[in-house]
């Protein structure tokens, strides 16, 4: 039982640990701030999401004490992190960020122009 | 559904009112006493059994988690691919949810789904604006989305 349990928690570790290192990694590659959104919202908080529920698991089983902060931390972090990722976007694309040169379609902005006339006409 | 959990939490309380004791197996008994007298009254209530309701909860938060991990291995996926190899737009979305909520709960899951960001909602809230990380189809997308978290979130909110 103790084996499984730590070969559980150090897995959750690593994996948490290897999703954050590539969602860095595509920060630096992907092209521009939309893409880069999409892997720091997702992998980045799965990657956090992993690292919490090893670190809550080994204090439950070795130390004996349920950590309800952890818990709480998680809740909070699967909560707000796509609300961030969803505000960035929101942000960029209102100031005029351009989306890269390869991108295909684009629905937003029409709407978006057609809304401005609307507050400037009225 | 609150009113109903609040009349199983009185029920329990009684329950332990009635037996003069105050230990928790004892409050769990008079739960689940309350829990079957609700369910035999359940067609005098204006709602729906609200066990039903809570077990659409949970099946949301469950997909919740399942979307979540897809997601991010389909983003690792292209991140370490040699050659990046993905189309990115922005598309829209019609919803036919209504309330703030709703459409709060549905955005967020876009979110967190492979490769899709929600970047815009419209005045009216009908409207979601979605970037795709790889938009092969929009079309496509849009009714994936429509068949799994919007009947998901119906479910918990439509009776």
């Amino acid at each position: 039982m103790s084996m499984i349990g730590e070969l559980i928690i150090v897995l959750l570790v690593l994996f948490g640990a290897l999703l954050s290192a590539l969602s860095t990694f595509g920060l630096i590659r992907l092209p521009d701030v939309y893409l880069r959104s999409h892997a720091a919202t997702k992998s980045a908080t799965l990657g956090v999401l992993c690292i919490l529920t090893g670190a809550f698991l080994y204090f439950m089983f070795y130390l004996d004490q349920v950590s309800a902060k952890l818990l709480l931390g998680i809740v909070f972090v699967f909560i707000t992190s796509p609300v961030a990722g969803h505000l960035n976007g929101r942000a960029a694309y209102r100031t005029g960020v351009p989306m890269w040169g390869k991108s295909v379609q684009d629905d937003l902005k029409p709407a978006l122009k057609r809304e401005r006339k609307q507050d400037s006409s009225s | 559904m609150a009113l109903q959990i609040l009349l199983n939490f009185i029920l329990a309380f009684v329950w332990m009112f009635l037996n003069d004791d105050w230990s928790f197996p004892r409050f769990a008994a008079g739960y689940l006493i309350g829990l079957t007298f609700i369910a035999i009254l359940r067609r005098f209530w204006p709602h729906d059994f609200y066990v039903r309701k809570l077990w659409a909860v949970v099946k949301l938060l469950a997909l919740f988690a399942k979307e979540l991990f897809i997601s991010s291995i389909a983003v690792l996926r292209h991140i370490v691919s040699p050659k990046l190899n993905i189309r990115p737009g922005i598309f829209a979305f019609r919803t036919e949810l209504r309330s703030d909520w709703e459409v709060t709960v549905l955005s967020c899951l876009i979110c967190l789904t492979p490769g899709t960001l929600t970047l815009e909602v419209s005045g009216e809230g009908d409207v979601l604006y979605i970037h795709a990380m790889d938009i092969d189809d929009a079309e496509k997308l849009g009714e994936q989305i429509k068949g799994t978290f919007e009947k998901a979130i119906m479910e918990v909110t439509r009776s």
